[in-house]
């Protein structure tokens, strides 16, 4: 375990030198500032505190922010070492490969999570400052931290795999950026059009809950918005996923991680310094 | 013996690159691994370390399989243009490696200072010169008292003192029992500070032995060169039947049976003869024969 804490605390330094905890830090303040200042208007609900109405925009952000600053952390960790030479040597040093992913793996869910909590920290300040009935949402934001960072945890395993896999830090940040625009952005769109060209057939009650279900972006997604009072405020695919039960949302979200550990852990095994 | 290989082969698609290459290192021992440029000195080391594996042949690290856990905790290595992440400090980097091998983190300071960069210390190694990172490379090898020390080209990039003081720490190392095996294009330094050579040509060993057995199985001839008198030069060259080199060298070239008969002669022209240089085969040349050979 102390070569494990070695390599996070080693990590942790870098990444604080690169000014990797400075970026994330600042781009999820500046998105949540953004965020909170919208929702600031008001938004019509009756009975819905501000703290769940900001909760909901929060849900919507992290889907894009999360894996994002988990795959731009992650997508050199590996490729970048093969790349600079110094893979063979810490190879020769008595650490399993497992050891040093996970050191790594540490050292940028610490940094995530500063940069969540900063962020959110902040969104959720200027909505209870705002509004009194705002504490009755705390435990909606409370879960959405530790599901952003089981997101987050997903997605830098992801990125361990690309990087493993590209061994070249210019084509793992084309992987990665590709994988992002596929899994986030192109997805749900592929499945609205499904949808609509289906009309209501097999494809939506059948096989529609669990594509977005094995997604874990959209996964995170119902599972905030499913448990909380503000599904009002969603959009999108989301309000067809209402059918789907927060515990199989839960159940992904919660398996990920480990799925995407182990693609980390197989494809770092295959990399011959 | 504490590393012992025997008949490792290892073949990239058609290429073969070592082909039944098999020599053993005690403790205490320092061989020179010799090659020209991808005659596989490189590949052999990382088979050792178990960086790769071998498709056919064994490996023994002290009875133990190359790259298992326990003969990493026993094994050092230091490459050619060893290289650390630029971000972390020289400190930094040296003391994540000691965690690595369970030692206390505070003997950094110290290794540094061994190898001279404790002025150093605390600047990042991005800002370090080449041979800066080289000495970095030599400190984190030294961690531990390793059992057996895998050095590739270890003194590339550093200048003469520093070379010396390179091979001063080996010594002290040697003397402590550790086998080390080192590559070098540097064949002179080796010559005086290893106790065997290997030489390795086209993945094929073609020696392995010490220097003065090489020497003595390759009898190369041996120069001898002399000054003659001025104007003397042709007589001198007709009376020794040697070959005119210019106006006043005479060149005479013999086997290592025949030089003290040659010499012979050569005094017996008295004062015809200024002066006479033996010059004896040197490691360069110990080392073309061999590598000529494993390419016939």
């Amino acid at each position: 375990m102390n070569k494990v804490l070695a390599t996070a605390h080693s990590e942790f330094i870098i990444a604080l030198r690169n000014r990797w905890v400075a970026i994330s830090v600042a781009m999820m303040v500046l998105f949540a500032l953004v965020l909170s200042a919208a929702g600031s208007a008001p938004t019509g609900a009756v009975g819905v505190d501000k703290l769940s109405v900001t909760v909901a925009s929060l849900t919507s952000l992290a889907v894009y922010l999360v894996p994002l600053v988990a795959l731009l952390m992650s997508f050199d960790a590996i490729a970048g070492e093969v790349e600079r030479g110094t893979l063979p040597l810490v190879l020769t040093y008595p650490v399993a490969r497992g050891e040093l992913v996970l050191g790594k793996f540490i050292a940028h869910l610490a940094i995530l999570s500063i940069a969540v909590l900063a962020g959110y920290g902040i969104a959720a300040v200027a909505a209870i400052a705002t509004d009194p009935n705002a504490l009755v949402g705390i435990p909606a934001l409370f879960r959405l931290f530790w599901s952003s960072l089981l997101l987050g945890a997903t997605f830098l395993g992801i990125g361990y795999g690309i990087s493993a896999f590209a061994r070249r830090p210019g084509a793992a940040a084309g992987l990665v950026i590709g994988l992002w625009l596929v899994l986030i952005v192109l997805y749900d769109l592929g499945l609205l059009a499904a949808i609509v060209a289906d009309d209501g057939g097999t494809f939506t009650t059948h096989y529609f809950p669990w594509l977005l279900l094995g997604n874990p972006a959209d996964a995170f997604r119902i599972y905030n918005l499913a448990v909380s009072d503000a599904t009002a405020a969603a959009a999108g695919l989301t309000g067809a996923a209402n059918s789907i039960p927060a515990i199989h949302a839960l159940i992904s979200i919660l398996v990920w991680p480990v799925i995407a550990t182990v693609i980390a852990w197989l494809a770092f095994r295959r990399v011959t310094p | 013996m504490f590393l012992t290989l025997s008949q490792v082969t290892k073949r990239y698609d058609d290429h073969t690159v070592l082909d039944a290459v098999g020599f053993d290192v005690a403790a205490g021992e320092r061989v020179a691994l010799l090659g020209h440029n991808g005659a596989g000195k490189s590949t052999l080391m990382k088979i050792i370390l178990g960086l790769i594996t071998a498709d056919g042949g064994t490996v023994s690290v002290h009875g133990l399989a190359p790259g298992s856990y326990r003969a990493r905790t026993q094994t050092a290595y230091l490459a050619e243009n060893a290289s650390f992440h630029p971000s972390l400090t020289g400190q930094e980097q040296l003391r994540y490696y000691l965690r690595l091998r369970g030692e206390d983190p505070r003997k950094a300071a110290s290794l540094l200072e061994r190898v001279g960069l404790g002025a150093a210390a605390k600047r990042r190694i991005g800002t370090y010169s080449k041979g800066m990172r080289q000495r970095v490379g030599m400190a984190q090898a030294l961690i531990g008292e390793p059992k057996l020390l895998i050095l590739d080209e270890p003194t590339s990039g550093l200048d003469p003192v520093s070379r010396r003081e390179f091979y001063v720490i080996l010594d002290e190392l040697a003397a402590h029992g550790t086998a080390i095996l080192l590559s070098s294009h540097a064949l002179t330094e080796v010559e005086a500070r290893t106790d065997r050579i290997v030489i390795l040509s086209s993945g094929v060993m073609v020696a392995n032995d010490t220097l003065a057995n090489l020497r003595q199985q390759a009898s190369l001839p041996i120069r001898l060169q002399i000054s003659a008198q001025r104007g003397k030069v042709d007589e001198v060259a007709q009376k020794l039947s040697g070959e005119r080199r210019n106006g006043l060298m005479v060149d005479l070239v013999c086997n290592s049976q025949e030089k003290l008969a040659r010499l012979g002669d050569i005094s017996a022209l008295g004062p015809l003869v200024d002066d006479v240089d033996v010059i004896t085969p040197s490691l360069e040349d110990i080392y073309s024969h061999f590598s000529k050979r494993g390419n016939a």
